[in-house]
Formats: structure tokens, C-alpha cells, sequence
């Protein structure tokens, strides 16, 4: 296939019409390569036959990193040559991925010198994802990589590239700054990102407010999210303006409101904060009027995961409330995460995330010896059955 | 002399990538308000305006078509621009006169621009036959298809009751959210892996294989003479974990791999707590290159969910409010055996109330 001047694909080709963009296209812009070609001949076999072509396998990788390369081989090796190495890099993007032009002109140069010309933008985790280079290209791409200011992201069972949302770079609802606390984090724990000796992969996600737009409870080990203590901020004449331009305060905030916390009298909102669970709602709806507080921070919840293998988990509450001052430089987070990873590092079985290893010692037992004290908001509703473990301790409590 | 090697230097800081405008606004926007379709304002308290643009990508992108979004950020936002989580593309603009004409190239080049509000944004999912081992389907491909049905309500001629967000993965790694959104698309393996006695002593560590099945369905076994494993097949539930530790043990099936779709999952704390999404569709055969059978599916339930749904309620909301025996009912689906969860804490899913509705 590597010969011909362009690979026949009758069936993608049926994926070149629509609206949405075509993903085909994309692959043929770039099929000028005989690896992109291949690549695009080898996924219309697969259309043909309802069977991927690729194999894992084969540690691949440059010199002193145990991650961000992902070694990926044809099964068709033989007919479609130039894809026998197709390997993925992971480059760690900047936070809340912003770029300028002349930043990703620099990356795609890169790319174009030395692989596929495919990317994702971004991929699940957040990466900016290089589809597809032989094993010799590895080196000489990262360093290239690394002398325009960039390196790679995490792969196997290390720290994950950590994400964020777009937090306060153009948006306020943040209640902290996401883009420096994915930035602070991600650098102190370099070597941790590239160098894989966890039982298996650890992710971080730093999400503004509950809205939680980079999906933090569903997808991180560690989900930071950004949450206010004391009261919204109202404008009482824009809440007025919502309800006479369109808005029925009353049946679409007020009886929409979890804990129906708010009242309503035509003229003015009167919130219980109280018994507000900062569930973003009110706010999302009237912009103008309503704010998250002034005294800011966010909810540390840890463990969630895809269901591989123990099942899928949500994040759950660990900290409540902490607060994200970049001044801190994030200690009281750091020193969360590596009394954490000391315990499960430790204790965790092959490909046990930290939400199932929790599962598997009890909540009790992991908070004890990472030395956070119990509180209510890290449950839905204390057990309701009664089999208590005791400890001595319970007699000195009661006397 | 070689230049000497640089490692554990980390992204580079964000805030050289940030516009003026950003910059100056920093930690200190006031309101943002949805425009039209996919162009929403931020107003600091400065008083100053950012203006965004939202455009759809496949997130498998050419350097030729970011090459191309790069001269049109030059062009139109001072070469200023970024990705959202759910792989669209976004320019940034302080000038709003600019964002028609933007539109119009943007578009031309073949990206349309929508979503924001309750609108249909872009399905965030894997690689599937582009680039993965272990996958049931194809991604993109199926992402292509069902996007170019539900194109309308990207582009907000057709209006949704509230946000909607679908996910697609090819198998169940879930390289992606899919696990908690108000649609989930998922490739699925229904048979156990087939194992190469041959190539697995060669390949694999016995002992890290049987450990990696969550059933305990793998057991060692001297097959022909030599160290291999069997499969309690009755026990697999085809998660394919075997198959990430061992390649001796096939799990990709042409035959009988296909897609199953979820409904009813959110990660956003609004109203409702974050919660998974729950099988609707239990298994669907693949069919491409369009995958005609998952799209009318697919399509149906966003539908069906248009048409019942109150405003702001997300497919939760709707589906809690109306009981899950109406919503099988409305979207024509028969409930079978394989609706009843049979895996850990399966019963905290059972119905324990007489509160039904007849």
C-alpha cells in the first residue's frame, strides 16, 4: 500500500458528507505521507471488516521517562508498511488550553518533521495527542519538543497530566485560580508525571466552580472544585430585569432550587444561604444578577474512575473547604496528595485506583491513617447497618 | 559539544498565551451572555468585552487545519485562541464587528459554529479503529454520523429543554466521561476473549493475568503441554482488562462487537448531584460506515426528550420525573434482563418503594 499514490477508501469516503466536520478529511489532508496513507488504508480495512488493526504492546519511549509515549503497532504490518510503528505522544498542554498562533505553528513544524501530521485536540485527559511516529522518530521529536518549551504528558501508572477549566481567564464564576493550580501542581510533580511507580494511574482536575466543565467528579483521582462559603451576591434590580425580560423567577429559580432556599416576592430575592448547596443553578441562569460569594476556596473529593476494573466511582468529599490562595503555593493540597499516594503507593494493588482501593479498606480506615478527621460532609447518610468495628478508644469517649 | 538534553521542564506557563484583554480582566469578569448560537460575550468589570466564538472540530485534527485556524486567529483575534474540553475550537475576539466575518470563514473552511446554553455540544470521545487496540467500534465514525443527524441542534434551529451532552467510547476503558452523560454511546465486547495457547506463555506473566480479571474468571491451565490460562466464560463479563495485561487474549470480536447506549448521566452539580448514566439500549450491531441503527436510536431519544422534557430539566431530571417504565415506553425499548444491574452493590438499584405508577 505504501507504494500507491492514494489509498482507496469507498466506505470512509461515505463519511466525507455532512455538516459535521469529517474526520476523513482530516486524515487525507495529511495522506500525502505514506504513514498517513497507511493509516487511512488500514482503518478501511477495519470499516471492512469490523475489527481494529492495531496492537498494544512493546515499551516505547525516551530516555528517562516512563510515560506520554504510547507504542501502537499494525496487525497488518505487512500491507501496510509505513504503519508497522505508529506510536502516541502526549505533549502536556498549557492550562485551559489556550495558545497563540505562533505557539501552535511551532508545534505542528514539529509534528510535520517528524510524524503522522494527526492530532487530537486534546485528548481525554487533556493532552495535546501526535498520532503516529516510528520508534526512531521518539528522541529527536522530543527533543525538538523540549527546546521549543515543551515536554510531555503522563502515561501508565503515574500522575496524569492534570487539566482545568477556563476558570478566571474568562470566566466569573471561578471561585480560584484554576490555570495556576493546574500549572503549580503539574510542575512540582514532574517526576511523578514522567516516572511511572504508582499502582496505577492518579489524575487531577481543576474545576472553577460546581458547574464542573472539565467533568472532575467523573474523570479525576483528585477533583478540586471551586465552591464559595458565604452569601451570593445579588443585584436586586437585575433579578427584576431577568423576571420582566423572559426569566419566571419564581417557577424557573425559585422552585428549581434543590433546597428550595430562595423566596421570591416580585420585587426582590431573599436567599436562606444557610441552606444553599452552591449548586450553581440560580446563578447559571441569571448572570447579571447573581454571584458566588467573596469567601472562596474549593471542595477537595477523591476516587472517581471509569468502570475498569472495580466498577466505575465518583469523586466524594474529603475537604470540604479549602482555601486555593496562589500565595500558599497549594501546601495544604500537596501535602493531601502525598500523604495519599504514600498510603495507596504503599498499600494499592496493580491497576487499583485510589476510588477502589478506598472501597476496599473503608473510607474509615484510609482517613485514619492519612490523618483527616471524619466529618458528615463526606457521606450521603452515616451506615445504617450495625456492624460496628470498635476500638478501645469508644470507652474513654464515653466516660 | 551536543546540545545538552532538557527534561521535567512541564507545559509552558499559560499566561504568555493569554490576550491583552484576558490579561487586563483577569479574576475580574462581571457577566458573560449567550449572543446566538455558539458566540457568547464576557463584560469585565472594566467594562471591557471578550467575544467568543465556539466552532465545532472531530478533535482528530490535520496540522493543515490548524495551520489554517492559526491565519484565521491572526486575521480576526490578534493570533489568539484556545480548545474547551469537549474539543471544539474557540476565537477570542475584542472586536465585535469582526465576528461575522469570522463566522463566515470559519465555516466555510468546514467547522460549523454552535452549541453553548441548551444546545447540543460536540460528543467528546475515544479513538476507537483510528488508533486503539482494544476497541468495539469505531469512534469517529459513529461521532460523524450521529452529529450530522443531530446538526440542528448544534446549530440551534431545534431547540433542546436544556443542556446535552453525549459521549462516545469504544469500549469499556471509557477513555472519556461517557460513564456520566445525559447520553452515553459505548462500544461493547459481548464474548469472552479468545486466547492464543501459542503466543501466551511467550507474551504474558500468568500469575498478573489471572489477577487482572475483576470476576476471577481466569485460571491457570496446561493447554497442549504448555503454561496458559482458561476462561470461566460464564463469569466474564468482557471488560477486556485481561487483554490490556495480555494481547495473547483477543477480545476484539468482528462477529459479535457492537455499541450500547446510556442515558441519563450528568457530572454538573446543578439541581441534581453528578450521577451516572444508566443502559437504555443494551446492544446495537455495528454497522459502518454509518452506523444507520445507532444513529435512528440515538436520534430517537433526543427526540423523545425534546418533545416531553420541561425547561432546564437534563435527561435525569426528565426521566425521574416521568419513571423509567414510561421513558422505555416513549423511545419503543423493550426492558430485558441484562437492565438489571448483577454487578457490586447491584441491589442498592433494585425498586424498593410500592411508589409506582399504573
Amino acid at each position: 500500500m505504501t507504494e500507491d499514490k492514494k489509498a482507496s477508501t469507498p466506505l470512509l469516503d461515505e463519511l466525507e458528507t455532512g455538516p459535521w466536520p469529517s474526520f476523513v478529511k482530516e486524515m487525507k489532508k495529511e495522506a500525502f505521507r505514506p504513514m498517513t496513507r497507511d493509516a487511512l488504508a488500514q482503518l478501511e480495512r477495519s470499516y471492512e471488516e469490523h475489527i481494529s488493526h492495531w496492537k498494544h504492546g512493546g515499551l516505547v519511549g525516551v530516555m528517562g521517562y516512563g510515560g506520554g509515549v504510547i507504542g501502537r503497532y499494525s496487525d497488518l504490518a505487512d500491507e501496510f508498511p509505513a504503519v508497522a510503528e505508529f506510536h502516541t505522544h502526549r505533549v502536556n498542554q498549557p492550562s485551559a488550553w489556550f495558545y497563540t498562533t505562533d505557539a501552535l505553528r511551532t508545534l505542528c513544524d514539529i509534528w510535520d518533521k517528524h510524524g503522522s501530521g494527526l492530532t487530537n485536540m486534546h485528548g481525554s485527559t487533556g493532552d495535546i495527542v501526535f498520532l503516529g511516529s516510528t520508534t526512531e522518530a521518539i528522541e529527536p521529536l522530543f527533543a525538538d519538543l523540549t527546546k521549543a518549551g515543551w515536554d510531555l504528558g503522563g502515561s501508565g501508572s503515574n500522575m496524569r497530566t492534570p487539566s482545568c477549566c477556563v476558570g478566571p481567564a474568562r470566566c466569573e464564576w471561578a471561585c480560584y485560580d484554576t490555570l495556576d493550580a493546574c500549572y503549580n501542581i503539574t510542575q512540582h510533580f514532574q517526576d511523578e508525571l514522567h516516572r511511572p511507580f504508582f499502582p496505577y494511574k492518579y489524575k487531577f482536575k481543576f474545576a472553577g466552580c460546581p458547574n464542573d466543565c472539565v467533568a472532575s467528579i467523573a474523570r479525576s483521582d483528585c477533583s478540586v472544585i471551586g465552591v464559595w462559603k458565604d452569601d451570593i451576591q445579588v443585584d436586586q434590580g437585575k433579578v427584576a430585569e431577568y423576571n420582566n425580560n423572559g426569566t419566571d423567577v419564581q417557577t424557573e429559580v425559585c422552585d428549581l432550587c434543590p433546597t428550595r432556599c430562595m423566596a421570591w416576592d416580585g420585587k426582590s430575592l431573599d436567599i436562606d444561604n444557610s441552606n444553599c448547596v452552591k449548586c450553581m443553578h440560580c446563578i447559571n441562569l441569571m448572570p447579571k444578577a447573581l454571584k458566588p460569594g467573596k469567601e472562596r476556596g474549593a471542595t477537595i473529593l477523591i476516587g472517581s474512575k471509569a468502570p475498569i476494573v472495580g466498577g466505575a466511582l465518583l469523586s466524594s468529599v474529603f475537604v470540604p473547604f479549602l482555601e486555593m490562595d496562589p500565595e500558599s503555593d497549594y501546601e495544604d493540597l500537596k501535602e493531601l496528595t502525598e500523604a495519599i499516594w504514600d498510603l495507596w503507593g504503599e498499600h494499592g494493588k496493580a491497576r487499583e485506583r485510589t476510588g477502589e482501593f478506598i472501597q476496599r479498606v473503608g473510607l474509615s480506615n484510609f482517613l485514619e491513617e492519612i490523618g483527616l478527621d471524619p466529618v458528615p460532609e463526606m457521606v450521603m447518610h452515616p451506615r445504617t447497618n450495625p456492624y460496628i468495628f470498635f476500638d478501645d478508644e469508644i470507652f474513654e469517649d464515653a466516660e | 559539544m551536543a546540545d545538552e538534553r532538557i527534561t521535567d521542564i512541564g507545559p509552558p506557563h499559560f499566561e504568555q498565551f493569554l490576550p491583552d484583554v484576558i490579561k487586563k480582566n483577569y479574576g475580574k469578569w462581571d457577566y458573560h451572555e449567550i449572543i446566538k448560537p455558539g458566540v457568547m460575550v464576557h463584560v469585565g468589570e472594566s467594562g471591557d468585552k471578550l467575544f467568543t466564538v465556539r466552532a465545532a472540530s472531530p478533535r482528530l485534527l490535520a496540522i493543515e487545519s490548524i495551520r489554517k485556524f492559526c491565519d484565521i486567529a491572526d486575521k480576526y483575534c490578534d493570533g489568539h485562541l484556545r480548545w474547551t474540553s469537549r474539543n471544539n475550537v474557540e476565537f477570542l475576539l475584542a472586536d465585535e464587528s469582526k465576528i461575522e466575518p469570522l463566522i463566515k470563514e470559519v465555516e466555510e473552511y468546514g467547522f460549523p459554529v454552535g452549541g453553548l446554553g441548551s444546545k447540543l455540544s460536540n460528543i467528546v470521545h475515544t479513538q476507537g479503529w483510528v488508533h486503539c487496540h482494544s476497541s468495539a467500534s469505531d469512534a469517529s465514525g459513529v461521532v460523524k454520523a450521529v452529529m450530522d443527524e443531530l446538526f440542528p441542534y448544534f446549530t440551534g434551529e431545534k431547540d433542546l429543554p436544556a443542556k446535552m451532552r453525549i459521549a462516545y467510547a469504544c469500549c469499556l476503558n471509557m477513555c472519556g466521561a461517557v460513564h456520566c452523560s445525559d447520553i452515553a454511546i459505548l462500544g461493547v465486547h459481548t464474548r469472552a476473549p479468545a486466547i492464543n495457547h501459542d503466543d501466551l506463555p511467550k507474551m504474558c506473566e500468568i500469575p498478573t493475568l489471572v489477577a487482572s480479571c475483576p470476576t476471577g474468571a481466569i485460571r491457570p491451565a496446561t493447554v497442549d503441554g504448555k503454561q496458559s490460562v482458561e476462561i470461566v466464560e460464564e463469569q466474564c463479563m468482557y471488560c477486556g482488562n485481561c487483554y490490556t495485561v495480555c494481547p495473547a487474549c483477543t477480545i476484539n470480536n468482528a462477529e459479535t462487537d457492537g455499541i450500547s447506549i446510556w442515558v441519563g448521566g450528568k457530572v454538573s452539580n446543578s439541581r441534581i448531584a453528578p450521577q451516572f448514566s444508566k443502559l437504555a439500549i443494551p446492544y446495537i450491531p455495528n454497522n459502518p460506515p454509518r452506523w444507520p441503527e445507532t444513529v435512528a436510536a440515538v436520534k430517537n431519544i433526543v427526540e423523545k426528550y425534546a418533545e416531553n422534557a420541561r425547561k432546564h430539566e437534563r435527561m435525569a431530571e426528565w426521566i425521574d420525573r416521568i419513571g423509567w417504565p414510561k421513558f422505555f415506553e416513549l423511545i419503543g425499548q423493550d426492558f430485558t434482563k441484562y437492565h438489571i444491574d448483577d454487578f457490586k452493590h447491584a441491589g442498592e438499584t433494585f425498586k424498593r418503594t410500592a411508589q409506582l405508577r399504573h
